[in-house]
């Protein structure tokens, strides 16, 4: 455990043990840089193995792109809610569904009562995006759906709008999460069986290298599974072994690693020791280029590039002092430009506990820009390049990396350990060992368990759900229902099922279908009819 | 004297995946000589209850995080209510203050808001579970 906050004493520093199980010295020297690595591996940035970043330039040339998680309610005030976000100088946009369209849901089922709307912007049909979206340029707005188990029918309907508002597929840039493996593990929006999952993560990453060249069709998230109490090792391993199972299977369809590896991205978390998370994504970042040339043989270096978006995390902020997660949030950020990271998003102070409100979404917004604008964050490539201590903890992170990933292997892989739930556990009881400590006082959150105060205040401020907008998109999804032409919706639906049992890419069956206006929920139902549903190992 | 361990159900109702606390109080429960059953994600309140009484728990746990508690907890009410049961319940997750009443008005013994220490909900549940087996 970190000892962050303990008192140094020069007589006896201790040791000092990271997350990860990294004994920090109290100095490093060059020699501790050579020991632990191949110095010449630091090299420069924009060139292999990337340590330093994938750019040459980096941030001197552009800056991060800002990306606010955000969408709640119906698809009119999402809309709006965009259009004041890209004003107010935001550069992308990743888009919250809500727990219906998430789990592939229709508003009117039954089993979404209460949550239409609530944690997102909820989804039915074609015409939802057709309003989100309209006025919008998606040639210069970059657009990030953070959609899983329904992944199939939201990409085939961001792809359907974008063409209807005259947009180029083969120019259309964007990220769909579309990293199923990962939502076994924490989050939980998962739909069918581990395995069918899987092909249908790979069946939109397989149509969009052949057809939205541009389009990162997957984000391979190790932030929710350091949430769910991975620690950063852990993090980037697992999902670095879940990424190569999606390579592997598009290897298998007869794709070359260069035809679509370099539109592979990564969706990372912030939160812990700063040095160490540091070190993790610039040991990441070389590992990641070495499993791309030296496994798979890539001859292109964008092959290898590890593109990601890495924000601050939810796991560390705390519901207690609330305003204090605006100084974690800050120095998440920091870490994050530190790293090279591609685009940035940060949990808002008041996200421990609720959607975030306006005015602390701004707060993260105006964090991210003051780091660019008044910091000189973005002057010179890798400020920390260079630093003993950095680069000895970057080569120990990278090994670790590696080690985790072999033991992954050797116990038969990730999608056997997922299925089996043995991730699962190995996380959900680091998590209470986790919060053992923390309630032990043995790991310090300031706030939480140190420097109380008797007048602390509880949190207010929550977000406020509306079942009249419930109401109208149900409304809304009825209305489509009427005008849309029911014998082409049937039909389409049908070419899903039949695709679905011939085992054929369902992208194409999936695009006829959301155009012809056929919804999330009978879309997800006819898909379910052929691939069942998943059932959760339980484990106490 | 008891005769058995207590027993418990902890429970997910409605869609919402966060998983993390209420498996780390399925842990730290575990660790506290309690035999955990649990229901997995997104089980409809019907399919928890009846969980329950296939189980013969001593008390229901239900985790929800996504805000729809006071939804889910009418649903509850009227569940427990038409099969005629005592099995005592409690709710935790992300509940603000002002909800907290509301969701024992509605039958639950006690509402634990995150940010609830595990030795107090570990505390309550064996109290309550053991007042209930006595």
């Amino acid at each position: 455990m970190s000892k962050t906050g303990r008192k140094i004493d020069k007589a006896d520093p201790g040791d000092v043990v990271l997350e990860s199980g990294i004994k920090v010295d109290p100095l490093y020297t060059p020699e501790s840089v050579a020991r632990t690595g191949d110095p010449a591996t630091i090299g420069k940035p924009g060139e292999y193995p990337f340590t330093r970043g994938i750019h040459p330039l980096m941030y001197r040339k552009r800056p991060f792109t800002i990306r606010q998680y955000a969408g709640f309610g119906t698809p009119t005030e999402t809309h709006e809610r965009f259009l004041y976000l890209i004003d107010n100088g935001q550069t992308g946009l990743n888009v919250a569904f809500d727990l219906p369209t998430q789990t592939g849901l229709d508003s009117d089922d039954p089993l979404a009562t209460g949550e239409v709307g609530r944690v997102g912007m909820s989804v039915d049909t074609l015409a939802d995006f057709e309003e989100v979206f309209e006025g919008i340029d998606l040639d210069k707005i970059t657009v990030s759906l953070t959609i899983n188990g329904a992944a199939i029918t939201l990409v085939a309907m961001y792809l359907a709008v974008a063409q209807k508002y005259g947009f180029d597929l083969k120019h259309l840039r964007g990220t769909a999460q579309n990293d199923i493996l990962k939502e076994f593990i924490g989050r939980g929006t998962w739909v069918f069986p581990v395995d069918p999952s899987v092909k249908l993560v790979v069946d939109i990453m397989e149509y969009c290298a052949r057809e939205v060249p541009k389009y990162s069709p997957v984000s391979v998230c190790g932030y929710h599974i350091r949430e769910s109490g991975a620690n950063p090792v852990q993090e980037i391993a697992y999902a670095y072994c879940i990424a190569k199972a999606y390579v592997d299977e598009m290897l298998k369809r007869g794709l070359a690693i260069d035809d679509f590896a370099s539109r592979l991205s990564f969706n990372f978390d912030i939160h812990g020791n700063f040095f160490e998370q540091i070190a993790k994504f610039r040991g990441a970042r070389r590992l990641w280029a070495k499993i791309i040339k030296e496994d798979y043989g890539a001859t292109d270096d964008k092959s290898g590039w590890l593109r990601m978006i890495a924000g601050g995390g939810g796991g560390g902020l705390t519901k207690e002092q609330p305003e204090n997660n605006i100084a974690r949030s800050a120095y998440y950020a920091l870490v994050s430009a530190l790293s090279g990271t591609q685009t940035m998003a940060l949990c808002s102070y008041d996200e421990a506990y609720t959607i975030p409100t306006e005015k602390a979404a701004e707060i993260s917004l105006r964090t991210m820009q003051i780091l660019i604008h008044e910091m000189g964050i973005c002057d010179t490539v890798d400020p920390l390049g260079g630093s003993y201590y950095v680069e000895t903890l970057t080569n120990q992170m990278e090994s670790a990396i590696k080690r985790q990933m072999e033991e992954v292997d050797a116990r038969g892989g990730i999608v056997k350990l997922v299925a089996s739930g043995d991730i699962q556990k190995t996380v959900s009881r680091q998590a209470y060992e986790r919060e053992k400590a923390i309630e032990e006082g043995r790991v310090l959150k300031v706030g939480l368990n140190c420097y109380r105060k008797a007048e602390d205040t509880r949190p207010v401020g929550f977000h406020a759900y509306s079942e009249a907008n419930a109401r109208k998109q149900i409304a809304r999804l009825n209305d489509v229902r009427k005008r849309r032409d029911a014998e082409r919706v049937k039909k389409t639906l049908e070419q899903i099922r039949q695709d679905a049992r011939d085992n054929r890419n369902l992208m194409p069956a999936v695009v006829e279908a959301v155009k012809a206006y056929a919804s999330v929920g009978e879309i997800t139902k006819t898909l379910k009819d052929v691939y069942g549903e998943y059932q959760e190992p339980i484990y106490f | 004297m008891r005769v058995r361990r207590l027993k418990i159900l902890l429970g997910k109702p409605g869609l919402d995946g966060h998983d993390v606390g209420v498996k780390v109080l399925g842990h730290a429960l575990s660790d506290a000589g309690f035999d955990v059953v649990y229901s997995g994600l997104r089980k409809p309140v019907e399919r928890i209850v009846a969980l329950a009484v296939e189980n013969e728990v001593d008390v229901i746990g239900l985790s929800i995080l996504s805000g729809t508690h006071l939804v889910l907890c009418e649903q509850m009410k009227r569940e427990m209510k038409k099969r005629g049961l005592s099995i005592p319940w409690i709710v935790g997750g992300n509940i603000p203050d002002g909800d907290l009443e509301a969701i024992k008005t509605l039958g639950a013994t006690a509402a634990f808001a995150t940010g609830s220490r595990l030795e107090d909900v570990v505390g309550y549940l064996n109290t309550l579970a053991k007042d209930k087996t006595r």
